[in-house]
């Protein structure tokens, strides 16, 4: 789940990494508030959950209230990388000397935390080249100490009190990462100003497997992805229903969508899986793919044969693996053909999306 | 084989849950040696005549078990399997959902007792006819010289019954797990398919996300068994999860094209849909 800035900025601060002041506004009126409260010059930024955002237009200076109030009227209802602009964030206009760029992050290879400092921050990291960002892994079993952020800030070139602070902050990031489950925190840029070192902006990514212990709901089992085509996917597994898609457009047919049933589901989340995929009024015929693991054929049938009722497109099954044959049975004695071949299967909903 | 063959003595974590107990029956009548289970509060009692300790190291006390396959639910699972790293040489980790954090500490914690993790998210490990350890449905695998490795459970039944339906066995097939971050990589399983002396080529199943299959890529260029691959969401659109963790474009890092590439310049082949793999394997075997 990603974190909106505000959001981010609010669980930095509670770790004691200094942001700037700053309101959530909905309306021009509400931004004219804000910045009457705050004081000075304003920064109005578009809250939307997306990289990118300065240069998309979504940043406006002011100087006052009022130009704050143009500066949301001009931002509100805007369009970010698809994203409709509700919200802005008004924050007091940082008097920013120099930026830095900082994360924590998963390197998934390496299978541990990575930690980035950069003193050429502000642009997307990408950006800058890699002899001038400083990175260490985090031994897991050791974590993240005060002198690794140390030793990191001196690699990068701060010194000074630059570098005592910045270290502060770097380790503090990492008890960010730690304590919320986070897949990345992202200061960029990491300000450095008259006053010391402010994260002028934030990004928080948390992991959606940790919602047992971060308080936030259970991601559904159901992975759903829309695409553009006319044939509805439930398949179970990931892996299998990439492959699945890749089948389809290989053989000149464009799948609408595909639910991925996950690993071990039965006949309700069969029938719920049915009605997802055929709500979506561009599908033209299901395909169901399984291939049976820990998912057992006969409950999946089950769901099918009741599902199908509902349905008003034509279904090709595919089945196979564990518990296949009763499966096969379930579906036979309800008039419903089984293919066992997934390139027969991909064929026959190809033809029939044509067809139709 | 790898990794497992008749002589790993199983112990199942989980055995009294409803997964925990419909796959020890499972891998039990493939032949698999399920010795003991565990299942913490739940010690002397029995499922499918499978003794059930409250502890592992009971269990591998009691009957020398030398591999762990877990069915714990993930809220519990790092706990488990760190206590099943601590007294095991092989631990498979069948539970979906473990937060990445925790698998990072398990991963560095299976490094340093020198242990092996596999998974997790994981359809396990199978040397048919041999032993099976995990979820993956007996039927579609059969015995012969191919060796597998896949992050995806289901996509690789699917390689593997394609496979035996046109006379290929596999000595084994190791599901390495579709999160972010897994215990075991690919190219790790390579290397272990590499100086095993009863494989002869492998096939690796890959996807769309990570550098996983780069990283591969790598140690295919050292390798003197062919290997014959297949990436899976070569038309999926960026910047969306395709179900799995892990399975995501993002920042154009961790395309199909940039893995097929990688692994052809390695000299792998790469096969255009899986169905393909059989008849590659035979033009390389």
């Amino acid at each position: 789940m990603e974190l909106c800035e505000y959001r981010g900025k609010g669980i930095l601060r509670e770790h004691g990494i200094p942001v700037p002041e700053g309101r959530v506004v909905e309306s021009p009126e509400g931004a004219k508030i804000a910045a009457a409260e705050l004081g000075g010059e304003v920064v109005v930024k578009a809250l939307v959950p997306a990289g990118g955002r300065g240069k998309a237009g979504g940043v406006r200076f002011a100087a006052s209230p009022e130009e704050a109030a143009e500066a949301a009227e001009a931002l509100l209802g805007m369009h970010i990388k698809g994203y409709r602009v509700r919200r802005l964030l008004v924050e007091r206009r940082l008097e920013i000397l120099r930026e830095l760029y900082a994360c924590v992050a998963v390197d998934r290879e390496a299978g541990m935390p990575l930690v980035m400092l950069s003193r050429e921050g502000g642009v997307e990291v990408e950006e800058v080249p890699e002899h001038l960002i400083a990175r260490a892994h985090v031994e897991p079993l050791t974590g993240f100490h005060p002198y690794m952020a140390r030793e990191l800030c001196a690699e990068a070139g701060l010194r000074g009190g630059e570098l005592r602070q910045v270290a502060e902050v770097l380790h503090r990031m990492y008890g960010v990462f730690q304590s919320r489950d986070a897949l990345l925190v992202e200061v960029n840029p990491l300000a450095i100003t008259p006053g010391g070192v402010v994260a002028a902006d934030a990004k928080l990514s948390i992991d959606d497997d940790a919602w047992f212990r971060q308080g936030m709901e259970q991601r559904e089992e159901q992975r759903y992805v829309e695409l553009e085509g006319s044939i509805g996917c439930i398949v179970n597994g990931a892996g299998l229903a990439m492959a699945t898609m890749d089948t389809l457009k290989r053989l000149g047919g464009e799948p609408a969508n595909f639910l991925d049933i996950g690993g071990g589901a039965g006949a309700e989340a069969m029938k719920r899986a049915v009605a997802r995929v055929t709500s979506n009024p561009s599908v033209r015929v299901l395909l169901v793919n399984i291939l049976g693991g820990i998912t057992r054929c006969d409950e999946i049938a089950e769901g099918i044969v009741e599902a199908v009722q509902e349905v008003r497109v034509p279904v090709v099954v595919r089945l196979m693996g564990t518990n296949e044959e009763e499966g096969r049975q379930i579906l036979r004695a309800a008039g419903i053909e089984v293919e066992r071949d997934m390139l027969a299967a991909a064929r026959l909903a190809v033809e029939l999306s044509k067809s139709i | 084989m790898i990794l497992a063959d008749s002589s790993t003595r199983v112990l199942v974590q989980g055995i009294t849950g409803r997964q925990g107990r419909f796959h020890a029956r499972l891998m039990q009548e493939y032949g698999t040696a399920v010795v003991a289970g565990v299942t913490p509060g739940k010690g002397g009692e029995s499922v499918h005549g499978i003794p059930v300790y409250d502890t592992v190291r009971e269990a591998v006390r009691e009957h020398d078990a030398t591999a762990s396959v877990v069915f714990v639910p993930a809220p519990l699972a790092m706990d488990a399997c760190l206590e099943a790293l601590a007294h095991l040489e092989l631990v498979v980790v069948i539970t979906e959902g473990i937060p990445v954090k925790d698998t990072m500490l398990l991963r560095a914690r299976a490094k340093r007792l020198g242990s092996r993790l596999i998974g997790p998210n994981t359809p396990g490990i199978i040397s048919p006819g041999e032993s099976k350890l995990g979820i993956m449905p007996a039927s579609v695998f059969r015995r012969g010289s191919a060796g597998v490795v896949s992050r995806s459970g289901t996509l690789a039944y699917e390689i593997a019954a394609a496979m035996s339906s046109s006379g290929i066995g596999q000595s084994t097939l190791v599901g390495v797990g579709g999160d972010a971050v897994v215990g075991t990589s690919m190219a790790e399983v390579l290397q272990m398919f590499e100086s095993d002396p009863e494989t002869e080529a492998v096939v690796l199943v890959g996807e769309i996300g990570g550098e996983a299959e780069e990283r591969a890529a790598e140690f295919v260029k050292e390798m003197s068994k062919p290997v014959v691959a297949y990436i899976a969401g070569i038309t999926a659109p960026p910047e969306k999860r395709m179900g799995h963790a892990g399975a995501i474009i993002s920042r154009g890092r961790g395309t199909a094209e940039s893995k097929i590439r990688a692994l052809e310049r390695a000299g792998a082949r790469v096969a255009e849909f899986p169905q393909q793999i059989p008849e590659i394997l035979r033009e390389v075997a």
